[in-house]
Formats: structure tokens, C-alpha cells, sequence
């Protein structure tokens, strides 16, 4: 009985423990020194007069809006460091140059405070112009600093009224400074024009575009870009690959970012010791419009300039990214001198073949994402099949013929063995 | 002993208590074949991991692209599977699925459909790709499938602008046919293809961001063994009985009839 007990017991605290030690490094992940600052969001919304259109659910869109900020709010996780800017909310007049200054800090981005956010939605109502670029660098620079992931999200239902400011080439320039800034988009009941100006703006950061036709649609939109922001992630540690091998940076395994312009080539460096695998991966983002039919080409090249491997991809229609990747087993060295061997450097070469669409800038270059591992060397095959082992029917057929032709040979010598024996 | 169970229990709601407000939407607990997740990624960095046989599922617009990782081992042929819910009205549009390495290498589907045009107002896509078999080795020059982490690729690749951001549902699901020893080859990588691996560290955060972190759900196979050990084995056992046979052959039942008793 006794024993029973404390059995049940053992279980027990077994189970707390394990589910504690599942439940708590992943609740505690908040302020933990993952060497990760908490993830950032502005949430940049139109306040402009068209808001007061009432074409979401027979509510207008503002009201919409509100309610979908309220639910939102809501259900921000803990963690999350969440902003509100406006844009067009305080200046009704005509004057476009003033019209096209009027955003706003809703409320700052830093820990939430519910209570407080949701009043200060809560006195927005439609207003001014749609001054879309000028908003998205003011959140830029609210997000400004840490190593977190940060997000904006543009709530928007009219395009941009401040040319030639073109927000899709804003954001492109957002994305060129900030390491990890996406822009997602959602546009209230879009026309053809809004809809390819929004996803002009995804596209530009990696970030998606959403057209919203229902209050509930926006609510779950919102809450999940503003859930993903809270995923942690991998952030790429920002390198500046050269024009040639010699001067290029060495890099050791982790992941990195660049920016690779039409018609460049880049070059990076990595050591590997005998023995070791390289494995090297380059996805080159398409983050505006580019012409049909492209492709990306990384090669692993020694000092002296000879190619070891390559890897290439082509593709054509619409994509966000061309990715390849090549491995590189270093084989092993015997070194006369006895001694560790010394490493060899691999230069590692991108070219993307990316083709501007007609009237898109061409700077920043393009976005280039570099993973690069190197691990212990695989262990060679010296045959096809594993061990050189056999399988199959003709297998055993061939045994056992080979088996019983053996057998024969060695009765019959056995038996001439013995007739010779006999007769001496 | 009362103390010790009540101590028990308090942790045990404590941590029961703690688990829903965990920062990660569907935490690690998905290895028991529970929640599948129920979102996407949107790029290879930020791509969804999913086991196998797991039906993921999210909701996303068109024009998007969503990503989700599964990881597949040597001898299986891995089968992704997706559908999409398109929304009630819409133009026509053509959708892919593409399925990438570890190396972010796009890897050929042998069959299946793996770009469908959906004519306007169809109510949804299903689209599958069947990969090669995966080897434990090839090659550096070769782009053949090896051991590690399998990225998924969904989106419209047709899509008009007036459709750009509708909602739309998808499901994805990867399942793998075992090929078993038929497939293996010789030689094995160290490390899986699983991106990242060289910057994992031991000492490292559980709940630290990594690239690719599952693993198939008995560890990745050494390559050592396979069916060839008992085919190859049962070969050698046949040849030994059909070596007696052949020698029991020649010296007829017995004793030679010429040999008398008394030798």
C-alpha cells in the first residue's frame, strides 16, 4: 500500500516537473537574455476622411478599424512592444504640403498598456490626406534600435496622395537600413490601384498584403502579423560582400544578409579545415518588379581561381525569392610537416541575373540572404549499394548456384581423393 | 508524503496554468502528434516546421508565400500534399507548390501535380509533388536529395492584381513512402542537411531562435543499417545449404557402395 502511494506520488511530481520544465523556458521567454531584444510593432492606420465610408459590415471603416485595434489590443502577447502612429488624423484643410506631414504617434511603442491605448484609439476620427511614405519612415524610426524583430503593419483604404514620394521605393529604403523590418499591408476594401500599391510595399520589406472586406477578417489579420512578430527569429548578421576573392570578408558558419545589386558580383571567404564540409545556401529576394525569367549562380572558387562546385537555379513568372546551395566536402590532408594541416580558404561567389522591370529603380541592390555551415566531412562512398552489400533475388540466386556448384567441385574432388588414396 | 503530493500538484497546476500563456503558439508539445500548427511562414527563415504526417494548416491571402519546413530521412520518398480554399469569387489563377532542401536547392517532383491553373470561381487547388528518394549520400556535384530539413513552398504564381490579398485557406501535408534498402547507397553525410546545424551549441536556450530544429521522430538514421545486411546474410546461408547439397550430390546416400565394411 505503502509502496503504491508512493509510487502515485513519484508520478505525480514526475509529471508537475516535466510539464513545468516544458511550460516555463517557453513562458519565460520574454525577458530572457536570448540575446534578443523584445519584438517591435507600429501599427500604422488611415485616418484619412475616406475612412468614414461605411462599407465593412453596414458599419463605416473607422468604426471597423476601432473595433478591430480594441480586439487586438487585446490579445497582444506579453512580450510584444507595440506602437500606434496615425496618418491624415489631424489636418482637414487642402493645403497638400501640410496634408502630406500630418502623421502622427498614436501612442509610443514600448511595453502596452491597454487601458491607456485603447482610449487613445478611441478619439480617432476620419480626417486628412493619405500620406503614406512619410508615415512609414516616421515608424521606421519609432522602431529604431534593438536587435529584435520589428513590423510594421499599414491599415490603409486609399493610396498614397503625396507623390512623387513613391511609398513602395520608401519602404524598399526602410528595408536597405533596418535588419529584419517587414512591412505587411492591409488595405480596407480595395480598389485595383490601392491593392498594387499595398503589395508593391509587402513586396518591397518580404512582408504580405491582405485586402479586408469584414471587420472579422481584419481582426484575425492584424493578430496574426502581430502573433508572427512574436515567433522568434534568426536574425541574419549584416555583412558587405567585396568585388573580388582577396578582399572579400571572412565568414564563419551563421546567417547573413547583404545587398546585391543588377549586374554585380559578391564575394565572401570561409576557412575550412581538411576533412570539414562547407555548405553554403543564397536565396536573392526579388523585392520589386523584375522582369520574367531569372536565376542566381554561387560558386565555390579557390584562391587561385580555380571553380571547385557550383550551384544554380533558374526560374521565371512571379517569385519572392531564386535560391541555390552547394556543398563542398574539404578532403582529408596528410601533412608532411605532421602538425595540424593548414585551413583552406573557399571564396564564395554570387551573381543573380535579376532584370529590372522597365521604370524601377535600381538601387538598394537586391536582397541576398547567405547561410553558410560548415560541418565535420561526410564519410565516402567506396560502392554504390551500402557496404557493397547485395539485395535481391538474383542475388540469392547467384549464391546459391555459386553455393551448390562449390559443393559439387568439392564432392568430387573429395571422392578422386579418396579413389587415389585407395589405389595406393 | 502528503507534503510531497501536495507540492506535486501545486507545481502541476502551476505549470498547467503557465503553458497556454507560453510565448510560442503551438509550443514543442506538436512532437506528441498533438496541435499541428496552424500558421506559415513567409520566407525560408521564418518558414513553419511541421513533422510528417501532420496536417498543417493556415490562413493567408493570395499572393502570398507560405512556407513550412518538414524533415525526411534517408530511404523515404517524401509526398507533399496541399490544398487550397480559394474564396467564393474569383478570376483564374495558377498555383505551385515547390519543395526546397536544406541547401535551399529546389528539388525536382518525379509526379504529381505540382502547378495547377484553378478557373475563376473554383472553390480550391490541390496540388502534390513526389520527391525522389532520399540517400544518405551523393555526390558534392550532385543535387540528388540527402538526409535533412525539406522546405515547402506555396503560392500563386498566376494571380491578377484584383484577386492580389484575397483570403484564402491552405493545408499542407507531407507523408513519405519507406523505399527501404532498395535505396541504400553507400557512404553517409556527418550532419544531416539541416540548416544551421554548425551554430547550434550544446549550452544553447531551449526556446532560442534556430533555422530548423526538428528532427524526425527517431533521430536521423546512422545509415548503417539496412535490408541489404539480411538479404545478403540469408544469401550466404542459402549458398552454405546448397554447397552441402551439391557435396551430398556427388557422394550419393551414404557410404560408397564399393567401399566394404571392414576399410
Amino acid at each position: 500500500m505503502i509502496t503504491r502511494k508512493r509510487l502515485a506520488a513519484g508520478v505525480c511530481a514526475l509529471l508537475a516537473a516535466l510539464t513545468a520544465g516544458l511550460a516555463f523556458p517557453a513562458g519565460a521567454a520574454a525577458g530572457e537574455p536570448t540575446g534578443q531584444d523584445a519584438p517591435k510593432v507600429d501599427l500604422v492606420l488611415d485616418v484619412s476622411g475616406s475612412m468614414r465610408a461605411r462599407d465593412i459590415d453596414g458599419q463605416s471603416r473607422m468604426a471597423a478599424a476601432k473595433q478591430a485595434f480594441n480586439e487586438v489590443l487585446d490579445a497582444t502577447p506579453e512580450e510584444v512592444e507595440l506602437g500606434i502612429r496615425t496618418l491624415g488624423a489631424d489636418y482637414p484643410g487642402d493645403d497638400r504640403k501640410t496634408g502630406c506631414k500630418d502623421t502622427a504617434q498614436l501612442y509610443p511603442v514600448g511595453p502596452l498598456d491597454r487601458t491607456e491605448a485603447k482610449t487613445a484609439v478611441a478619439t480617432l476620427s476620419p480626417t486628412g490626406w493619405t500620406p503614406i511614405g512619410p508615415a512609414l519612415l516616421k515608424a521606421a524610426d519609432d522602431l529604431d534600435g534593438g536587435n529584435g524583430s520589428k513590423r510594421i503593419v499599414l491599415i490603409s483604404d486609399g493610396e498614397d496622395t503625396c507623390a512623387p514620394l513613391d511609398p513602395c521605393e520608401v519602404a524598399r529604403e526602410i528595408a536597405a537600413k533596418g535588419i529584419g523590418l517587414t512591412i505587411d499591408t492591409l488595405g480596407l476594401v480595395p480598389t485595383a490601384k490601392l491593392s498594387r500599391q499595398l503589395s508593391c510595399i509587402a513586396e518591397a520589406t518580404g512582408g504580405t498584403y491582405t485586402s479586408v472586406e469584414h471587420q472579422d477578417e481584419l481582426t484575425d489579420r492584424v493578430n496574426q502579423l502581430v502573433d508572427r512578430a512574436a515567433d522568434p527569429v534568426v536574425t541574419p548578421v549584416p555583412v558587405k560582400g567585396a568585388e573580388e576573392c582577396t578582399e572579400a570578408p571572412a565568414l564563419e558558419s551563421g546567417l547573413y544578409t547583404d545587398r546585391e545589386e543588377f549586374g554585380q558580383q559578391r564575394w565572401y571567404r570561409v576557412d575550412v579545415l581538411p576533412g570539414q564540409e562547407l555548405r553554403a545556401s543564397v536565396s536573392v529576394a526579388a523585392d520589386r518588379a523584375v522582369n520574367p525569367g531569372y536565376g542566381v549562380l554561387l560558386r565555390a572558387v579557390t584562391v587561385h581561381g580555380r571553380e571547385i562546385v557550383r550551384g544554380e537555379a533558374a526560374g521565371d513568372g512571379r517569385t519572392d525569392v531564386i535560391s541555390t546551395g552547394l556543398r563542398y566536402p574539404e578532403p582529408e590532408r596528410d601533412d608532411a610537416d605532421g602538425g595540424k594541416p593548414a585551413a583552406e580558404t573557399v571564396c564564395l561567389a554570387v551573381t543573380h541575373s535579376f532584370s529590372p522591370a522597365s521604370g524601377v529603380k535600381t538601387t538598394p541592390g537586391l536582397p541576398l540572404e547567405l547561410t553558410v555551415d560548415v560541418v565535420d566531412g561526410p564519410s565516402q562512398a567506396g560502392d554504390v549499394a551500402s557496404f557493397g552489400l547485395g539485395r535481391g533475388w538474383w542475388l540469392l540466386g547467384a549464391l546459391i548456384l555459386t553455393g551448390f556448384l562449390a559443393g559439387l567441385v568439392w564432392g568430387w574432388l573429395s571422392r578422386w581423393r579418396v579413389a587415389v588414396w585407395r589405389t595406393n | 508524503m502528503r507534503t510531497i503530493r501536495a507540492l506535486s500538484a501545486a507545481l502541476l497546476t502551476l505549470g498547467l496554468a503557465a503553458a497556454p500563456a507560453a510565448a510560442d503558439p503551438w509550443p514543442s508539445a506538436s512532437r506528441d502528434g498533438g496541435a499541428a500548427p496552424r500558421q506559415a511562414g513567409t520566407s525560408f527563415r521564418t518558414a513553419t516546421e511541421i513533422e510528417q504526417g501532420q496536417r498543417a494548416t493556415a490562413s493567408g491571402s493570395t499572393g502570398d508565400y507560405l512556407y513550412w519546413s518538414f524533415p525526411a530521412d534517408t530511404g523515404q520518398r517524401p509526398t507533399v500534399r496541399a490544398t487550397v480554399k480559394l474564396p467564393d469569387t474569383h478570376a483564374a489563377q495558377t498555383w505551385q507548390i515547390d519543395v526546397y532542401d536544406g541547401l535551399r536547392r529546389r528539388q525536382a517532383c518525379q509526379y504529381g501535380a505540382q502547378t495547377r491553373a484553378a478557373a475563376a470561381d473554383t472553390p480550391s487547388v490541390e496540388l502534390a509533388c513526389v520527391l525522389r528518394t532520399v540517400r544518405a549520400w551523393s555526390e558534392p556535384w550532385a543535387n540528388d536529395p540527402l538526409p535533412g530539413t525539406y522546405y515547402i513552398r506555396l503560392t500563386a504564381t498566376g494571380v491578377p492584381t484584383s484577386d492580389l490579398g484575397l483570403p484564402v485557406d491552405a493545408e499542407v501535408r507531407a507523408d513519405s513512402r519507406d523505399i527501404g534498402g532498395a535505396a541504400a547507397v553507400d557512404g553517409s553525410l556527418a550532419e544531416p542537411l539541416v540548416p544551421g546545424i554548425a551554430t547550434k551549441s550544446e549550452d544553447q536556450q531551449e526556446n532560442a531562435a534556430v533555422l530548423a530544429g526538428l528532427q524526425p521522430q527517431d533521430g536521423w538514421a546512422s545509415g548503417r543499417w539496412s535490408d541489404r545486411w539480411v538479404w545478403t546474410g540469408m544469401g550466404g546461408v542459402l549458398a552454405a545449404l546448397a554447397g552441402v547439397a551439391g557435396y551430398a550430390l556427388t557422394r550419393g546416400a551414404g557410404r560408397p557402395v564399393r567401399v566394404p565394411p571392414s576399410a
